[in-house]
């Protein structure tokens, strides 16, 4: 078969990709091969890999700005995701069914993504060399905030809120006849009666990525890649460093805000309270297991990165559970996601401070 | 010459230096009689806390020290006292003799966890607290790994009580019914109908004097040094490396003897959510006391432990009577927490920034009086 084509393509990668990478996605290669053996539909999980690569895509994506103006890895993604959910959250309460309503959530999130943005950017911008940290803490603790907003927050929409006291939002909403799979179902491709090609998320996803190429080609975003190469460099040639690192922010944190709209969109469900918690561990692994470190990120770590990630995330417990009757996933992939950070984040060459 | 502050200035720097304990006395002043506690109540509370959680706190003061910021790699520690806690329960062996078998049996494991959580940091010199952050998140794989997969497959593990119904597996939560407050009742005095579990205090007097002793000892002075001015401190001649690694392990080793008191007071290990919470709480009271990513101290943990579990104690109430929603206040605290430890770190850059500053100035001034 055209395994050894594989292996011997992967062998080439080696260099250009570092070693954890390789072992990872040689495991998700082994997955895939193993998975027919063990009565493991393959339609069905790449079905599901590429629904979940669509679904994440975007909030990995949501890391590549910052990382750009060195800002670091963004653990402050429940930010832009507390955006996407007050966007989200104002559609439902507005009330317009259909796709109309992804399209108002987007419009109504940008502004809170602007603002919580530009608040955050200024914070990093005074926290120099310790962003890392305080971004996770900024996440956990806008998240904690929110979870006391979304109680009191006078919504009224009845799929909303409580049944019985009508004041204050559910854990879980449910998109069904608001956005459920606007994009999920717009141009979605059958090819069997298991692979489904989630094509309009795919779509969105690549338009996204594509905006963001070009804009790190234009002026600005050649000044951001100079500001996170050497700040000291980029002052001495008349580049506003806060400004730009504030822009990346406001960026990441708006992407962060779309990606959580895609994720709702295709997974059926908005997640309210400790929903957004631990969401930003999963994309910043996505984006290193890519290829990216804590300084240097493109658009195709991104997409390798996902698609590894969630490969793995899919294909385990169905291969695992078949294979030896006991559900290991959750172990593989908290060793493999965390691995991955710790990986980056004591790489030498890139300790900058 | 020095550069002079006016006393408004010195007044604000103060001030600004303790921020967090003075926000905290506010929200404790205006939430006590919202809550309707009686004082009674309270001060048996925080005897309680103070009693199950100061050992904890106190594990994260040696890495302070090194100069390695606050150590959220202490949930390593947690996790080896929570195995070292199911064994002996799984031995059947109880009281005192079981708690000090437990810690015997977590301190090889912590400090093996604690040497390799070391080297790591290490390896990743100038942003060790996310790192030790994300290591507590590694080690939980490993830790579910081997206490839901290898215990009563690989390990040995026998009790029906303990294992999961399909024979290997340790189940969600462990009664630890064995050593229940086995040391808190040991030497139990009442005092104004307040119960105060002298034995346990008398250990963490014991650990404070440590602490106390252990800065003034040579190895203790090096990681001051270490902590000061790492280039410095390797020009003196101090293994760098090797200290930062020995500060790490008797925080380790610490946390989980400190897990293992924690559990005997509540009586209940939750097997795997206890130690991810505990390095979370313990920083944040650490912080409300008073201290810093840089510096901290003894005080700094008992008034962290009483203002924090104050505002544990009476914010569901205090949210109840408030707005009717205990759910609320419930919300209300984990914000807080969150909320203080980022103010903490941000503050800490900020100060950096601002002494390094100030540190221009004189430097300036310095200069200009030279002239």
């Amino acid at each position: 078969m055209n395994l050894q084509q594989l292996t011997s393509s992967a062998k080439g990668l080696v260099k250009s990709f570092g070693l954890p990478r390789i072992i990872i996605g040689l495991f998700l290669l082994s997955l895939f091969i193993t998975a027919p053996f063990v009565g493991v539909n393959i339609g069905t999980s790449l079905s599901d890999t590429f629904n979940r690569f669509g679904m994440n895509a975007v909030m990995v994506l949501a890391m590549v700005p910052m990382i750009h103006s060195g800002c670091g890895l963004n653990f402050g993604l429940p930010l832009g995701i507390i955006a996407g959910l007050l966007g989200a959250t104002i559609s439902l309460q507005v009330n317009i069914p259909g796709p109309t309503s992804f399209l108002l959530a987007i419009l109504f999130a940008t502004p809170f993504a602007v603002i919580l943005g530009w608040g955050y950017g200024q914070l990093l911008n005074r926290v120099k060399g310790g962003e890392m940290m305080i971004a996770t803490y900024v996440g956990f603790s806008s998240v904690a905030f929110m979870c006391i907003m979304w109680l009191l927050l006078p919504f009224s929409n009845p799929t909303m809120v409580w049944g019985y006291s009508g004041t204050g939002l559910r854990t879980t909403i449910s998109t069904e006849g608001y956005y459920r799979h606007v994009l999920n179902d717009f141009l979605s491709i059958q090819l069997t009666d298991h692979l489904t090609i989630p094509t309009g998320m795919l779509l969105f996803f690549a338009l996204l990525a594509c905006i963001i190429w070009a804009f790190l080609h234009t002026k600005t975003g050649t000044a951001m890649t100079a500001v996170g190469s050497n700040s000291v460099f980029a002052r001495a040639s008349g580049i506003n460093v806060d400004k730009i690192r504030t822009l990346s922010v406001i960026m990441s944190t708006w992407l962060g805000a779309i990606g959580i709209l895609v994720y709702q969109q295709s997974f059926g469900f908005i997640q309210l309270y400790m929903g957004p918690f631990y969401m930003a561990l999963p994309a910043v692994s996505a984006i290193l297991i890519g290829g990216a470190s804590v300084n240097k990120a493109s658009i195709l770590n991104v997409v390798i990165g996902t698609f590894l990630f969630q490969g793995i995330v899919t294909m385990t417990p169905s291969v695992m559970n078949s294979m030896i009757h006991t559900d290991m996933s959750e172990v593989i992939r908290i060793v493999v996601s965390n691995g991955m950070i710790l990986y980056a984040l004591t790489r030498k060459a890139e300790v900058t401070r | 010459m020095t550069l002079h502050m006016t006393k408004t200035q010195k007044l604000l720097r103060i001030m600004g230096n303790n921020m967090v304990p003075i926000l905290f006395l506010v929200i404790c002043a205006f939430g006590i009689p919202l809550s309707g506690y009686s004082a009674n109540f309270l001060a048996s509370e925080i005897v309680i806390r103070i009693s199950r959680n100061s050992f904890l706190i106190v594990s994260l003061l040696i890495p302070i020290l090194a100069g390695m910021g606050l150590n959220f790699g202490m949930t390593l520690g947690a996790m080896a006292g929570q195995i070292g806690l199911i064994l002996i329960s799984d031995w059947g062996i109880v009281g005192i003799p079981g708690i000090i078998l437990a810690m015997i049996i977590s301190t090889p494991i912590s400090v093996l966890l604690g040497w390799w959580c070391g080297k790591i940091l290490n390896m990743a010199r100038g942003r060790e607290m996310v790192t030790s952050y994300i290591i507590g998140f590694f080690m939980n794989g490993i830790y579910q790994l081997v206490v839901l997969y290898g215990m009563g497959a690989v390990i040995p593990v026998r009790s029906n009580a303990l294992l999961l119904p399909r024979g290997y597996g340790i189940r969600n939560t462990v009664n630890l019914i064995g050593i229940r407050r086995a040391l808190d009742d040991l030497l139990l005095i009442r005092l104004f109908g307040i119960p105060i579990p002298l034995a346990t205090l008398l250990v963490i007097t014991v650990l404070c004097l440590f602490i106390l002793w252990f800065k003034k000892t040579k190895l203790g002075q090096d990681m001051r040094a270490v902590g000061q001015d790492m280039e410095v401190a390797r020009a003196a001649g101090i293994k760098v490396e090797h200290t930062r690694i020995i500060s790490i392990v008797i925080s380790t080793v610490f946390a989980g003897y400190g897990m293992i008191l924690y559990l005997q007071n509540i009586g209940t290990l939750n097997t795997y959510n206890s130690h991810m919470q505990i390095g979370m709480f313990s920083v944040a009271a650490l912080l409300v006391g008073g201290a810093s990513v840089s510096k901290a101290n003894i005080r700094n943990v008992f008034l962290g432990v009483i203002l924090f579990h104050l505002m544990f104690i009476i914010s569901p109430m205090a949210g109840k009577n408030l707005i009717g929603q205990a759910q609320l206040g419930e919300y209300f605290r984990v914000f807080v927490s969150y909320g203080v430890i980022t103010i903490s770190l941000v503050l800490y850059e900020v100060r950096k920034k601002r002494d390094q500053h100030y540190v221009g100035l004189q430097l300036a001034a310095d200069q200009e009086a030279l002239q």
